[in-house]
């Protein structure tokens, strides 16, 4: 069944850094040097569907603090992957716009409202919240009624 | 239907001619006056005038921004019927709008678009909150949710409900009626 993950697996030696399997959901934790190599070997195997890509905050002490998560799909085969990136506040992830144009907007999103920044992307800048809006209200720490809820 | 319509002759139409104030001082006799009246002259203060056609020509700019709207909708369809109280006609230009119905949840990134829709509608002007949202954030209390939209616009009458029945938005414009009634006509030119 998962003759492209043994492919993967040998086109991308050291890029996957853990893999999950949970009720048939494959989860492939990547090495964050290696996101767009991984990214461009399984679109070229045929995931050509960017199902859903989000940001996770797993709190301010965690390492890593924050996760970028893919969904890939391979709309011949069916077969569905996701992809978790670890990253740290400040730092940057690499843009996949150019793999999955659908990415523009999602990544925006996540920039939105986490603060992450991707690296290669032609438009980054807040989707939902207007431009000047202060921080960034998916992180943990940020609290739910925003800054200035008493003024 | 169990919907009851609020029936017409209920609402005090106020008479436009009322002619025995004060025309005694100026030298018109009463008679003189049913003479007037019989030619089809009537005789009232520019006040009274000027105010019974503001009341009954209410103009709501089209401002629907959440479910409260549907409401808003349903009271101007033939149901309820705004018509009635002629504040039918919902301008999609401020310009020709004498009333804001803020329907539904403002948020931060669509308040200054409130602003300057309400900024570019003419005098004189009303705003109506309508429903929890509008009067003070309603359940959502939340960094993208303006918690009441009298931070932004001077608001005349709050409509609670989540949303209001069409009735409740209908008894507001009866009452905005009523305040326009007994405001100086060119108090807020």
């Amino acid at each position: 069944m998962a003759d492209w993950l043994d492919k993967l697996r040998k086109e991308c030696e050291g890029a996957i850094l853990e893999e999950e399997q949970f009720r048939g959901e494959r989860t492939l934790f990547i090495r964050k040097e290696a996101l767009l190599d991984v990214c461009s070997a399984l679109r070229c195997m045929g995931f050509d569907f960017l199902v859903d890509l989000c940001g996770v905050d797993t709190g301010p002490n965690s390492e890593p603090r924050f996760y970028v998560v893919y969904h890939l799909r391979n709309m011949v085969t069916k077969d569905q992957v996701r992809l978790k990136v670890g990253t740290a506040d400040g730092e940057k992830v690499d843009s996949v716009t150019g793999i999955w144009p659908g990415a523009d907007w999602l990544e925006r999103e996540v920039y939105d409202m986490f603060g992450i920044e991707f690296v290669g992307h032609p438009h980054l800048t807040r989707l939902y919240l207007p431009e000047d809006f202060p921080g960034h209200p998916l992180r943990k720490d940020y609290p739910t009624e925003g800054y200035d809820f008493e003024e | 239907m169990g919907v009851k319509r609020t029936p017409v002759k209920e609402i005090e139409i106020p008479r436009l001619v009322k002619p025995k104030e004060g025309l005694a001082e100026e030298g018109v006799t009463e008679a003189e006056l049913e003479m007037l009246e019989k030619g089809g002259v009537l005789i009232t203060s520019l006040n009274k005038a000027v105010n019974w056609a503001r009341k009954w020509s209410i103009w709501p700019v089209t401002f629907g921004l959440a479910c409260c709207a549907i409401e808003m909708m349903a009271t101007a369809a033939s149901h309820y019927d705004m018509a009635r109280f002629g504040a039918e006609v919902f301008r999609p230009s401020p310009r020709q709008a004498d009333l804001m119905i803020v329907a539904g949840t403002l948020t931060k990134k669509m308040a200054p678009v409130l602003k300057r829709v309400y900024d570019q509608m003419p005098d004189p002007k009303w705003v109506i909150a309508m429903g929890a949202c509008a009067v003070g954030g309603g359940i959502y209390k939340s960094y993208a949710v303006v918690q009441g939209v009298d931070k932004i616009v001077p608001v005349d009458f709050y409509i609670p409900g989540c949303p209001p029945r069409p009735e409740a938005l209908l008894q507001a414009v009866l009452m905005l009626q009523k305040k326009i009634e007994q405001e100086p006509f060119n108090n807020k030119i």
